[in-house]
């Protein structure tokens, strides 16, 4: 055995006449190749780490050895281990004459080092000495370390040479250094960008190669700035046909095919050229032709060559000859029996697709051959090309399918992208309210924790407007579609959180809205919720809220709550939790399930989440008490900006204008940007902008059918909206599904032996062609349920109307103010007690910038400002109604120490200019006299939130 | 684990190496046919949760060329962008556990993180090019041909162990080849006369 292995090794070095390395050093090549396991492996590269480190500082080692020891220090480090004891070596042996040693220092160097590496200031003397040698091998050497190593900061010291070199006589050189000049341009194009044009220049040079290598940079430069290039399309095009002609030298053929590499890269740069360019494109359309004939279809390379022609035909203007021959390569490509050619040709139909449409359908089996293929690369492109072709008529087909594959993903990025597509498509196309909710609870069932909160908003949003039909029975049938399917789903483990959050929220606002589940059976499920997630706060949230609102449904609709006992315990148990946000929640419910029928109908209103809340941006209402204050001897305002060391109030203001606007109890940065843009709407001064909501335009849109939102939708009037909905889209989509169906028997005739099923889904994919529009966004809108009360206030565009259309109907004042509450809302996930600081901070902002306000304010003005937010009361919190009453709890709460303590006065009299309201000053201040005459406030209820601060 | 090529050839060759030529002619022995086992998901799952910084989409180029054997040893590792050591190790293992078991009917092309690894297996090695998502796979699976055509020509019929012994060599190949992440030369010709070249000095 041993004799074997000689004579193996031996043949080995024979088959090279030597390897020109000393035994030692084959002999640990040979070891570790021999190496059992990693442990072994490591032991044997270990211990020549050490012996390395003996030698290597030995002096005068001979040159041959010293080599060695770098060549020995690249392997080791090509094992995986550290050999950085060596790098000072080999960038000495950077500074040597010879040439070889030279080379190997460099190859060392290139391999150990990255272009920040603190010893490259030790090569960028030599590389300079060397760049200047005579010996174009040393020039090549020491390019090949600048393409590598120079960084931003070292590129002006070898700059000058470079260049010089581009007109070297050896094309080697000139090669390199246009690589080089390249590289600089993409490390810092500021430093080349003077030296660009020699780029055009070298494209004219005599050898092909560092023409070839010239395109590298061009397309790079093509890419960012195509118009400054349009001069070269004729020298690109003709260029290309010389290689197609075969007239370059036969050493770049390649698989008898003429310079098959840089014709690609040509077709690239061509493509970028032609792009929307008629003229430019008029050049190519002959040579591109030319190549479709000419390419060798047998051979990998040929195809290669043909797939960039396809590229380059869908990207230029398009011509119906060319695109003729792009869609029979395709054709070719995806009959073929190699996995590669199938996956190039479903790659060049999705690039070929937008142009025409129609040749997908010719190859609809082949693709679903390759979506049924095992190969995952294959089916993720096959996915790709759906995706792209996705209509109304075959969007079922293709998210199932699509939801179907991401189950199975393990890989969370693609699974992320796939869930997001998934969502589009149905948000895009969805056939009808049912598959709508039907799809996206299986999106969230098996993706949940990957998308985007944004999505389960929009769904929400979706189940509370409904589609936005005539009728209120679409929109019904539509909850209770979602209703009965969330209760069925509800009792899955491991659910994501934010699917829980959706269905924990529709239940609590329509669980029993059409009464075919009792509120019991509701509020059970939700109280299991809360129990199996009993470390999710924020599910626990929306479930408390969702049993506060199912409790008071109850109440109004005049039945009798009974209270599980479980759901009891729940109670109890959340009372005490650590989140004062929990425990504020489940003090309210308490609270209020207290009430009588009438008080709660005001609090929370059944489907009020669609309402608008009006909001008085500049406070206008507070005029009357500012100017009291005035003239009662307080300083006028300071703005934040003229102040100076005063706390950051922007932030503090931002803060509170969400509370105001925003019921989302998740935080999501996205949202706090919408607001404060919303927030910078000035409302009272114009009538359609002005009204202060959710900003969903965007979202909207992909919709497609718009709901009241939209400002330009509320402010036109009633018979416009009639006539939007000519066309259902769900009768379209029937049609083309019978369309499908049609074309699937036409396809049985002629192709017998494919499978039914098959056909079936080609059919599904493939049939509905001719209806190949995205649902247009209609341009009608959805009439908000109070849409009167909208409309009509916005159209009055002054608050005073708004009043008079809120007050008849408000029950009595006295439960009045009990229902204010409900306008104001805080995201549940600010922190409370920095709702807390804030509340305090301003405090002695304002005793120390404002002291004649603090001075002069009493406890009624206080009063009166709180209770302007009436008003607004009527129309609702949009999303979150119920959870909205908490901050103002703690207001109101505030309000009735206030009334004892001053202190407490600076608080709220620097505070109330962030919640603005509705105006009738006179009739809150009356309001919240009652409220204290009756006691009702949640803050008997929970004495500890506030006591200690208070004092 | 042993390769079954490496065992097969076991007279000739070093334990984990093998002898067999690259590109399949004049075999120094006949080549058994080794049907690699189905491809599993499993080995397709690695978690690609985040993304190298350094790995700039905004430049296209080959950001690195892995020869790799079927144990995963590397042969050759080619970094066109910087990467942290512990971070090329990372990708080296992860571009074995993607190419080793896929069925060779398969494409030759894997989805690896944000971009796109174009492999092709010659005898127990494996050549791994990582490319932009959006580049010409067809065309860089030849430029892999190429280059071992070029290395072929340049061992004269090579195999795993003439680049194992001589992996200094295969680099300066790779510079003729190969340079900033973009094809420089691609004839082979050209490449073959310069190491010519080269190798007087010697």
């Amino acid at each position: 055995m041993e004799q074997l292995k000689t004579i193996g090794r031996e043949l080995a070095m024979g088959s090279q006449g030597g390897f020109g390395q000393s035994k030692e050093f084959l002999d640990l090549v040979k070891s570790i190749g021999e190496a059992r396991s990693k442990a072994e492996e490591d032991r044997i590269v270990l211990s020549e780490i050490e012996t390395l480190k003996r030698r290597i500082v030995e002096p005068d080692i001979p040159r041959r050895k010293m080599k060695e020891y770098i060549i020995r220090l690249v392997y080791v480090e090509m094992l995986g281990h550290d050999a950085s004891f060596g790098y000072i070596h080999a960038v000495k042996m950077t500074h040597n004459d010879n040439l070889l040693l030279k080379r190997t220092g460099y190859l060392a160097v290139t391999l150990f080092l990255n272009e920040d590496h603190d010893l490259i200031i030790l090569i960028v003397n030599t590389i300079q000495k060397d760049l200047k040698s005579d010996n174009y091998l040393i020039v090549c050497a020491a390019l090949n370390v600048v393409c590598k190593l120079i960084n931003e900061e070292t590129i002006p010291a070898v700059l000058p040479q470079v260049v010089e070199l581009l007109g070297h006589s050896k094309e080697a050189v000139r090669k390199k250094a246009i690589m080089a000049l390249h590289r600089f341009y993409q490390k810092s194009p500021s430093s080349v960008s003077h030296l660009v044009s020699n780029f055009r220049k070298r494209l004219c040079d005599n050898d092909p190669g560092v023409m070839g290598a010239t395109l590298c940079p061009l397309f790079d430069l093509i890419t960012i700035d195509v118009n400054s290039y349009k001069d070269l399309v004729v020298s690109f095009v003709s260029i290309l046909k010389q290689i197609a002609e075969r007239r370059l030298p036969k050493s770049y053929d390649y698989h008898q095919m003429p310079a098959p590499f840089i014709q690609i890269k040509l077709l690239k740069i061509l493509a970028l050229l032609g792009s929307g360019d008629k003229q430019a494109s008029e050049h190519m359309y002959t040579v591109v032709g030319d190549i479709f004939r000419k390419c060798d279809s047998s051979s990998n390379i040929g195809n290669a060559v043909l797939y960039e022609c396809i590229s380059c035909v869908s990207a230029i203007y398009p011509n119906a000859k060319l695109l003729e021959a792009a869609a029979d390569v395709i054709a070719r490509f995806l009959k073929s029996d190699s996995h590669n050619l199938k996956y190039m040709g479903i790659d060049a139909l999705g690039r070929l697709i937008k142009l025409s449409p129609e040749v997908a359908e010719q190859h609809q089996l082949a693709v679903i051959d390759c979506l049924e293929d095992p190969d995952d690369t294959l089916k993720r492109k096959t996915f790709e090309l759906l995706y792209k072709m996705t209509k109304s008529s075959n969007v079922e087909v293709i998210v199932d399918r699509m939801i179907d594959y991401m189950i199975n993903i393990n890989d969370n990025h693609y699974k992320t992208e796939i869930a997001s597509r998934c969502v589009e498509l149905a948000e895009q196309f969805a056939p009808s309210n049912h598959w709508f909710i039907q799809t996206m609870n299986r999106v969230f069932e098996h993706a949940g924790d990957l998308v985007k909160s944004k999505v389960a908003h929009n769904l929400m949003r979706l189940i509370a407007e409904g589609f936005g039909e005539e009728d209120d029975t679409a929109d019904s049938q539509l909850r209770s579609s979602a209703v009965e399917s969330y209760l069925r789903i509800i009792g899955e483990p491991k659910l994501p959180s934010l699917f829980l959050q959706v269905i924990c929220w529709v239940l609590g606002e329509y669980g029993t809205a059409d009464g075919k589940f009792s509120a019991s059976y509701v509020t059970g499920k939700l109280c299991d919720v809360a129990d199996a997630y009993s470390n999710d706060e924020i599910v626990k949230s929306y479930a408390v809220t969702a049993l506060m609102k199912l409790f008071v449904f109850e109440i109004a609709a005049g039945r009798k709550v009974d209270i599980l006992p479980e759901c009891q315990s729940l109670i109890e148990e959340l009372s005490a939790s650590h989140s004062t946000d929990l425990q504020q929640r489940v003090y309210e419910l308490q609270a209020i399930i207290g009430l009588d029928a009438h008080a709660v109908e005001c609090i929370l209103p059944s489907d009020a989440s669609c309402e608008d809340i009006e909001i008085d941006k500049n406070l206008s209402f507070l005029n009357d008490y500012v100017q009291q204050s005035l003239e009662k001897g307080a300083q006028p305002y300071i703005p934040e900006s003229e102040r100076s060391g005063m706390l950051d109030i922007s932030n503090f203001q931002a803060k509170i204008s969400m509370k105001l606007q925003l019921m989302v109890l998740v935080p999501e940065p996205s949202y706090h940007r919408e607001v404060q843009q919303a927030a910078t709407v000035p409302s009272s001064s114009d009538t359609g902008s002005s009204e202060v909501k959710l900003r969903l335009d965007g979202v909207q849109k992909k919709w497609g059918r718009p709901t009241y939102s939209s400002s330009a939708a509320s402010t036109s009037n009633s018979s416009s909206q009639n006539t939007v909905y000519e066309v259902t889209p769900v009768d379209g989509s029937s049609n083309v599904n019978s369309k499908a169906r049609e074309a699937s028997y036409d396809l049985k005739k002629t192709q017998v032996e494919i499978s039914p099923e098959k056909q079936k889904l080609a059919a599904s994919l493939f049939g509905g062609t001719s209806k190949s529009e995205r649902r247009a966004s209609s341009t009608g809108h959805k009439v908000p349920k109070g849409s009167s009360h909208v409309l009509k206030s916005t159209a009055g565009s002054t608050t005073d109307v708004l009043v008079e259309k809120t007050t008849p109907v408000q029950p009595p004042p006295d439960l009045l103010d009990l229902g204010e509450p409900t306008i104001k809302d805080g995201p549940s996930s600010v922190d409370p007690f920095k709702q807390l600081e804030e509340l305090l901070d301003p405090t002695q902002l304002g005793s120390s910038a404002n002291p004649g306000i603090v001075g002069s304010t009493s406890a009624p003005d206080i009063m009166q400002l709180y209770s302007d937010k009436p008003a607004s009361g009527q129309s609702g919190g949009f999303m979150y109604p119920s959870s909205s009453n908490r901050s103002d709890d703690n207001l109101v709460s505030g309000l009735a120490n206030a009334t004892t303590d001053s202190a407490h006065n600076i608080t709220a009299a620097a505070h109330p200019s962030q919640f603005s309201k509705g105006p009738n000053l006179k009739d809150s201040l009356e309001k919240d006299a009652l409220v204290r005459q009756m006691g009702v406030t949640p803050s008997s209820q929970n004495p500890n939130l506030f006591k200690d601060l208070l004092g | 684990m042993h390769d079954s090529h490496a065992r097969f050839h076991s007279p000739f060759s070093f334990r984990n190496f093998n002898l067999t030529s690259l590109l399949g002619r004049r075999n120094r022995e006949k080549r058994k046919k080794v049907q690699c086992p189905r491809f599993t998901e499993s080995a397709r799952n690695s978690q690609f949760l985040f993304y190298y910084r350094s790995f700039d989409l905004s430049i296209r180029m080959i950001r690195f060329i892995l020869l790799q054997n079927r144990q995963g040893k590397t042969r050759l590792a080619k970094y066109y962008v910087p990467l942290e050591d512990s971070e090329k190790h990372k990708v080296e293992y992860e571009v074995h556990r993607l190419v080793v078991n896929r069925d060779p009917k398969f494409t030759n092309f894997v989805e690896f993180r944000t971009h796109k690894v174009i492999y092709r297996r010659y005898a127990g090695l494996f050549f791994s090019l990582c490319v932009d998502i959006t580049d010409n796979e067809l065309a860089y699976l030849e430029c892999i041909h190429l280059f071992v055509e070029i290395l072929d020509h340049f061992f004269s019929n090579v195999c795993e162990l003439d680049l194992v012994f001589n992996f200094h060599k295969v680099y300066l190949i790779l510079d003729e080849f190969i340079l900033a992440g973009e094809l420089q030369e691609t004839s082979k010709k050209a490449i073959i006369e310069r190491m010519g070249e080269l190798e007087k000095l010697e």
